[in-house]
């Protein structure tokens, strides 16, 4: 349905607001290689983060491979192993998901949304991604470097990440911590972006709380990811200090092969402090922009208003500000004051309120709803039983006399990727269905999108549900092999080949979603402006996919808020934000 | 992490109080604007620069005040040893002093319109950056040469750490200043070139109070301040 009348913006007052000035590009270079639209900007965020995913993905089969089948491939040593787990974790957490849902979604959508031409800061915004694709390059580099890459497992716990015996301590940790550094630094750049191009650059009409959720997640997200990746910052630099410069900030005395180390009196903890105060909101950075798009993908697709919109901005804040006082959560086995496990632990499960109400709300929404099984929609489906099962064991792991046993078994392992690996993946699988359409014009194969939904859904429940037995059974995390420990039985080393066996399974079908992805940019159906019939502003371009300057001549003017589905008496079941009431057809104004 | 959690609180009060003025209340499923209600325009707002650079001091606060809360927590070990701050380094608060107070005089100036003399003052405050920075280094290479090294222990560790992050944010501060002193010679708009030396001096202050903190850090002036108010605190209970 792109025909929606634009009438609303011309009978209006003019916008009293200075248009920005748009950026205009002169070559082929400065409009599809540095260019500074935020559109363009988006799909290279997304195209980057796609690729290095792709090798997190190669990794997980490798790791699988070695856990599955023991012994039976002979080019994965302990080391390779080591590194194929440090570098699967490392770069689907921050360099995919991170990327994908602030670089990517953020870009594309936020100006979109808020009815603006483009970020407010369109050089940065460029220059972000450039340091993001450095980042990358360094990240990969650490492959080919004598020694490969670092193997000190995602978390990068010194003491061990430095020494002689961890694979990859000559190049490879220091080429991490190098791109970690500069990821942050690309990151604050885009990130300023976002906050301020939300704050400042939103079209006449468009409050804060009539914005789509989606804005909403990303931006607290965002505000959220620019206080705590310093944390990271700070660790990682601290870290290249200790490496290079022989300082002692995370090193203790150490004797290693009957020799005392030069370094002596440095604290471990203090990097776990460290890491974790931004590990944990790094959770949180990733899963609030998932609520924001699963919850405006199914009050489209269930053609419903979100329910308790107000609710759910709240909660967004609300889980924002918590999450930041949760981190040592985490570091229940590293020893720590029992009234601080106490107060972690209750600050942990104090989340789970906020975050239940969004569960509950979207359920409300769907109640009764007009739900259109669509690909976007049953992935936002996926979204909330794989969060709610995922959350659930979180609930386990946030007791500290709970997580004492389970905590570095497969438990955790399990629990980590369904409610932080397996769920935003959803959403992200569920929006890039549900946007496609606008940014290329054309349809993704609804066949396609089903069969990979499917496969992705059921396949990532038998890989992590019995993955939840195999650690409760004591098998541990981050062993090379599992054979000869006594705890874990022969059972659980089936499991682990049936483990094993669905990752692959699941793997090829992620290769017809780029299929498809691929496809259908030429031979996908036309899309038209708005084919879900969407009420926010991204559908109401006056061209799809938008040109450079979204809005053409005038920008929108917006009238109501971004759920108005199934509106009785409303001539259509939906109502886009542009048009304007008109006196007596809406009882409720 | 006392003092990371202290400054996200003053950073959260901030939000707090803008969020409350945003009408988080209102039911905006009740709230349709026709044509005519929508009305006139909507608030003048900032310009864009000024948001970034608040949001941007925040990051920068953020990291400072972790590298604080790093210190903290490491000097709580038994083995800490103090760090003998050399004079020069008391010494070189006064140029970075001296540079935020010429960058406030050419924001006033700006604001009147005499930019010629703004860019004095920014050309000024240009040159006690680098007199700070070179004091700076000369404190590094004292230090050395007392047998202070980088590596002499936690505290002279901690000490050239935040002085360098410090200082790469001042040189950072001493490339951005170019930006009025190029709008000038451009003779752009005067708006623009007030508003360029307003974040400018905005910057300048801020890096000198991160300054005064560290100082205060690194020298236990702040500990012993903090001790004293904790007997005042238990003496009063």
């Amino acid at each position: 349905m792109a025909d929606i009348p634009h009438d609303a913006s011309a009978s209006a007052p003019p916008a009293e607001l200075g248009e920005m000035e748009l950026y205009h590009p002169r070559s082929w270079w400065t409009k599809y290689v540095f260019s500074q639209d935020a559109k363009v900007i988006a799909i290279q965020y997304a195209v980057t983060a796609f690729g290095i995913g792709f090798v997190a993905l190669v990794l997980s089969w490798l790791i699988r491979l070695q856990l599955g089948f023991p012994g039976t491939f002979n080019f994965i040593s302990p080391e390779a192993y080591y590194q194929f787990i440090t570098m699967h974790g490392m770069i689907m957490v921050v360099y995919l998901l991170t990327a994908l849902f602030l670089g990517g979604f953020g870009n594309y959508l936020i100006p979109l949304m808020v009815g603006a031409r483009d970020m407010v800061f369109p050089y940065a915004n460029m220059l972000s991604y450039w340091i993001y694709l450095v980042a990358v390059l360094v990240l990969v580099a650490s492959f080919f470097v004598p020694g490969g890459p670092t193997g000190a497992g995602w978390t990068l716990y010194p003491p061990q990440a430095i020494m002689s015996n961890t694979p990859g301590q000559q190049g490879g940790i220091i080429l991490m911590l190098v791109s970690l550094a500069l990821f942050i630094i690309g990151f604050t750049m885009g990130g300023l972006n976002y906050t301020v191009t939300v704050l400042q650059a939103r079209t006449r009409g468009m409050t804060l709380m009539r914005m789509p959720l989606t804005v909403w997640g990303i931006f607290v997200a965002t505000v959220m990811a620019l206080l705590a990746f310093p944390a990271l910052f700070v660790a990682a630099v601290m870290m290249l200090f200790d490496k290079l410069l022989g300082t002692s900030f995370f090193m203790p005395t150490l004797v290693e092969f009957g020799q005392q180390l030069s370094y002596g009196g440095g604290s471990p903890i203090l990097f776990q402090h460290l890491f974790w105060f931004f590990g944990h909101p790094e959770v949180y950075i990733v899963a609030l922009p998932a609520f924001g798009i699963v919850s405006d993908l199914i009050a489209t697709h269930a053609r419903r208003n979100i329910f308790g919109y107000r609710m759910m901005v709240w909660a967004i804040v609300i889980i924002g500000a918590l999450s930041f006082i949760v981190w040592a959560h985490h570091m229940y086995v590293s020893g720590m004051n029992p009234y601080f496990g106490f107060f972690f632990a209750t600050t942990t499960l104090i989340i789970a309120v906020p975050t239940a109400i969004k569960v509950y709300n979207w359920v409300l929404t769907l109640w009764r709803g007009d739900i259109h099984f669509t690909t976007p929609m049953l992935f936002a489906l996926g979204f909330i039983v794989t969060f709610v099962n995922g959350g659930l064991s979180g609930l386990f792991l946030g007791n500290v006399v709970i997580d004492v046993p389970l905590s570095d078994t497969m438990f955790v392992v399990a629990h980590f990727h369904m409610v932080m690996g397996v769920a935003p993946i959803m959403v992200i699988f569920g929006a890039i269905y549900h946007w496609y359409p606008k940014v290329t014009g054309r349809m993704l194969s609804e066949g396609l999108g089903k069969f990979h939904f499917w496969v992705t859904f059921v396949g990532a429940y038998l890989i992590f549900f019995p993955m939840h037995y195999v650690g409760l059974t004591g098998a541990p995390r981050r062993y090379f092999e599992t054979t000869d420990i006594a705890v874990v039985p022969d059972s659980a080393m089936a499991l682990n080949a049936f483990i094993s066996v669905m990752a692959f399974i699941v793997g090829f079908a992620q290769l017809v979603f780029i299929f498809n992805l691929v496809w259908s940019l030429k031979n996908g159906k036309h899309a038209g402006g708005n084919p879900w019939r969407a009420t926010s502003l991204e559908w109401q371009t006056p061209k799809t996919p938008p040109e450079h300057g979204n809005w053409g001549k005038e920008l929108p003017v917006v009238y109501r808020w971004a759920y108005d589905y199934s509106v009785p008496g409303a001539p259509e079941d939906f109502i886009a934000q542009n048009q304007p009431a008109v006196a007596g057809r809406e009882a409720s104004t | 992490m006392i003092a990371i959690l202290a400054f996200l609180t003053v950073v959260a009060l901030l939000v707090l109080w803008w969020i409350s003025r945003q009408g988080l209340m209102v039911k905006p499923w009740l709230e349709t604007d026709s044509v005519a209600t929508l009305g006139g325009a909507d608030q003048p707002r900032l310009p864009p620069a000024q948001i970034g650079l608040g949001i941007f001091l925040a990051v920068v606060g953020s990291l400072f005040a972790l590298l604080i809360s790093a210190y903290v927590l490491r000097a709580q070990l038994g083995d800490w040893r103090g760090f003998p701050l050399p004079g020069i380094v008391w010494a070189n608060s006064l140029p970075l002093l001296a540079a935020s107070l010429a960058l406030e005089w050419a924001r006033v100036r700006a604001r009147h319109g005499d930019i010629m003399l703004a860019q004095a003052g920014v050309i000024g405050g240009m040159g006690a950056a680098a007199v700070f920075i070179a004091g700076q280094l000369w404190a590094w290479t004292i230090l050395t040469a007392n047998g202070y090294a980088i590596t002499s222990g936690p505290a002279g560790s901690f000490f050239y750490l935040m002085t360098a992050a410090h200082g790469l944010h001042v040189i950072g501060g001493i490339v951005a200043l170019a930006r009025p002193i190029a709008k000038i010679r451009r003779a752009d708009d005067v708006a623009a070139i007030r508003l360029s030396i307003d974040l400018a001096a905005t910057y300048w202050l801020f890096m000198l109070l991160v300054w005064v903190v560290l100082l205060l850090v690194l020298s236990g002036w702040a500990a012993a301040f903090l001790a004293l108010c904790g007997r005042i605190i238990a003496g009063s209970g």
